[in-house]
């Protein structure tokens, strides 16, 4: 099953390479990961998702608080929570293929932020399935570039993930 | 308010912190941290001939008192030969305090002549790592790495410190840091009570229980209230290969080592219990044998400080993470609180089952042959006879591990030093020096045999240099032995590399180091060339031992089996 782990980790040098590190070391999947400072610059606030049985789910999340650097850790997937990701990606617009392009995008509440002659450059947010859908829906002949944040999130609700 | 650089910062935190001995070879990035030992009374450097051993002698230090030892390397080489100790370290969760020269801050990740990303290679095999950005930061950064590396799940951390922090020239305040405060690091003070008290109601309801125990009980200090409880309850006790000490050796409710190469007894009332106790011990692949068959009716009270470690290989069905000592102290009041004991014919008729394996021919029967050839297995019986069981015992890898685990019963914890996780050759001498060193008055032992020597044999010159008279106990079988043994169970005696051709004389090799060397080839004479050697207290003494090359380690776990599926002999299998 697809987990989303957030964490927060002291803002220091190599505490990000052994989160990764963990990962390779131990031959855990990692599938996507985003990570930037919180409003306390101390603190990173990092995301992941990866895809695994209970059991190994478990253990990651273990050997992730073991980490010195790790001060915090949530699996958001474990209870009611926010998803989002950011697309951005170039497709070939021309003719007859612009007004299709605007309107599947205004369908799937995307906008056009750059525009040439030939170009659309598109900004989508949303769960990842959701930009699977908008991708699919282009369809990959017209797609010249496509940029994907990774997934972030946040719980719903009253909880909050803060030290 | 006094005012220090940071190299002598680095020397004085190390006094104060308690420090006695370091371990470790000079180098250009170590220039001016070895300029301020120079003038360092207290601490005492020990200069090794390889970096390799000065984390093995740092790491025996460790294991005999439960101290992290402290390591000293020079940048890239230095940094390098020290990876495999601080490896073997993380394995066992041994404390270690690893500290690096780096090449100087401004020359950091431009190729420098010495230079090593020794973070980034350290970084798999640490419990964690600081790389100083600042002199006036050393006295904190050192502070957190003892603390770390001894609290909770102890472990190597390895401190890189650039040139330029020690810069004899900048000096800064240095106040000594008592106590140090990190927010993302807080390891478990005690169990969960709740879980505490059904597993104690478990025990005691249990109609077979076995109390399985690990390294966590000797690095966790908790031999004593491990031994109360299994005494309190009746329990039959085995140990890990890690854990061996953790309870009396000679006691009759030892049951030896159990595992891959456990005794029968051990690995058949494992296999047949219903209730086990794990503490501190992680389920290795090596006594578990085939998770899938593992001890088909048992159910699992698992006792660990890491939380990893719980249900990492075998799910456990009581799991409780904690320090084994108060853990075990709040069962001990439980037990005495509940007021009640196992049912006294239970534990009778599972007492009656365990003795018919047990038998009457010992927890490791061998064949003892005519006498014409010495048996592995008999010098280390006559070693334990020799010491009266009372030495520090440190060994390398191979079959000699194997025989010195099965053979010399542990009475207390913290004798026995030995590479268990990572399986490190060359490991035992130098450990065996590190154990000498910290504790000049009594007997240490380093069994190895003549491969696992050979990879740390030039530490004789430092034994030279420092008086260091440990007993090299060699059993030399002219083979690799564990090797030579898979070899004959699974490939036909193709013997692959695993010969020991061109050896040295290892009488006259200890010689040409200052040292005594006896060579032993007759049955006769191998109890009183022990005992000579170890009459003369003095001196480091070689026995160079000609044990039978054919010799075989038994029982061995029959590979993906359950735990009782074992041969017992060349011969014979469960």
């Amino acid at each position: 099953m697809r987990h989303i782990i957030s964490l927060l980790l002291e803002n220091e040098p190599g505490a990000l390479s052994r989160v990764v590190g963990l990962f390779s070391q131990r031959n855990y999947n990692i599938e996507t990961l985003t990570v930037a400072p919180t409003e306390d610059p101390t603190l990173s606030r990092l995301t992941l998702t990866t895809i695994g049985q209970d059991e190994v789910i478990e253990q990651i999340t273990k050997n992730l608080n073991k980490l010195i650097e790790v001060v915090k850790l949530v699996d958001l997937s474990e209870s009611a929570h926010i998803e989002r990701e950011l697309l951005l990606v170039k497709v070939k617009a021309t003719g007859a293929q612009r007004a299709e392009i605007k309107r599947t995008t205004d369908i799937f509440r995307g906008q056009i932020v750059d525009v040439t002659s030939s170009v659309y450059t598109i900004q989508l947010t949303g769960t990842s399935d959701k930009l699977d859908s908008f991708l699919h829906a282009i369809g990959t002949s017209s797609i010249l570039e496509t940029v994907r944040s990774g997934v972030t999130g946040i719980a719903r609700g009253d909880k909050v993930l803060t030290i | 308010m006094e005012l220090l650089s940071g190299a002598e910062m680095v020397v004085r935190f190390l006094r104060d912190e308690g420090v006695k001995y370091i371990y470790g070879y000079p180098g250009g990035a170590l220039l001016h941290i070895y300029d301020a030992l120079f003038k360092e009374k207290e601490v005492t450097h020990i200069l090794v001939r390889h970096e390799q051993a000065a984390t093995h002698m740092a790491d025996g230090y460790a294991r005999a008192t439960g101290k992290a030892g402290v390591v000293l390397v020079t940048s890239g080489p230095g940094a390098t030969n020290a990876i495999t100790g601080i490896a073997t370290a993380y394995m066992d969760s041994i404390p270690m305090v690893v500290i690096s020269g780096q090449v100087p801050s401004n020359m950091v990740g431009s190729d420098a002549f010495q230079e090593t990303d020794m973070i980034g290679v350290s970084r798999p095999i640490v419990k964690h790592s600081f790389i100083v950005k600042h002199p006036s930061e050393i006295p904190e950064v050192l502070k957190k790495a003892f603390y770390i590396a001894e609290s909770g799940r102890p472990g190597p951390v390895v401190v890189d410190i650039p040139k330029d922090m020690g810069d004899p020239s900048q000096k800064y305040e240095y106040v000594y840091p008592k106590k140090v405060k990190l927010r993302s690091y807080s390891p478990a003070q005690r169990g969960h009570s709740g879980q505490i008290r059904k597993a104690v109601e478990m025990l005691l309801a249990a109609k077979r229980p076995v109390l399985y125990s690990g390294g966590g009980v000797i690095m966790g200090r908790a031999a004593a209230q491990l031994t109360e409880l299994a005494q309190m309850l009746n329990l039959p006790v085995t140990n890990t290969l890690m854990g061996l000490g953790g309870y009396p050796g000679n006691d009759r409710q030892f049951l030896g080592m159990l595992g891959m190469h456990g005794s029968y007894t051990a690995n058949l009332a494992m296999h047949h219990s219903d209730v086990i106790l794990a503490i501190g011990a992680r389920f290795d692949d090596r006594v578990v044998n085939g998770p899938a068959k593992f001890c088909p009716n048992a159910k699992i009270i698992h006792v660990d400080i890491d939380p990893a470690s719980i249900s990492k290989t075998i799910k456990a069905d009581v799991p409780i993470v904690g320090p084994v000592d108060s853990v075990l102290a709040e069962m001990i009041s439980i037990v005495k609180e509940i007021g009640a004991m196992p049912q006294k014919e239970v534990v009778a008729s599972w007492w009656k089952q365990i003795e018919e394996w047990r038998g009457t021919r010992g927890l490791f029967p061998y064949d003892k042959g005519d006498g014409s050839i010495i048996k592995p297995q008999t010098v280390i019986e006559t070693l334990y006879e020799v010491t009266k069981g009372d030495a520090y015992v440190a060994s390398d890898v191979g079959q000699h591990q194997m025989f010195a685990a099965q053979y010399y019963r542990y009475a207390k914890p913290n004798r026995w030093i030995n590479s268990g996780g990572l399986g490190t050759m060359g490991f035992g001498f130098p450990a065996a020096m590190g154990v000498k060193l910290n504790f000049p008055e009594a007997d240490v032992a380093c069994i190895t045999g003549e491969g696992s020597i050979q990879m740390n044999i030039q530490e004789m010159s430092t034994c030279m240099q420092y008086d260091l008279p440990v007993k090299i106990v060699n059993l030399n079988n002219g083979a690799l032995g564990m090797v030579r043994q898979w070899q004959d169970m699974q490939y036909s005696s193709r013997y692959s590399h695993s010969y020991m051709e061109s050896l040295p004389d290892f009488v006259k090799l200890a010689e040409a180091y200052g040292h005594v060397g006896m060579r032993i080839t007759e049955l006769k004479d191998l109890k009183p060339k022990l005992e000579e050697a170890f009459a003369l207290k003095d001196r480091l003494v070689f026995l160079d031992i000609a044990v039978d090359t054919s010799e075989h380690v038994y029982p061995m776990q029959i590979r993906d089996g359950a735990m009782r599926d074992m041969w017992l002999s060349k011969t014979e299998r469960t």
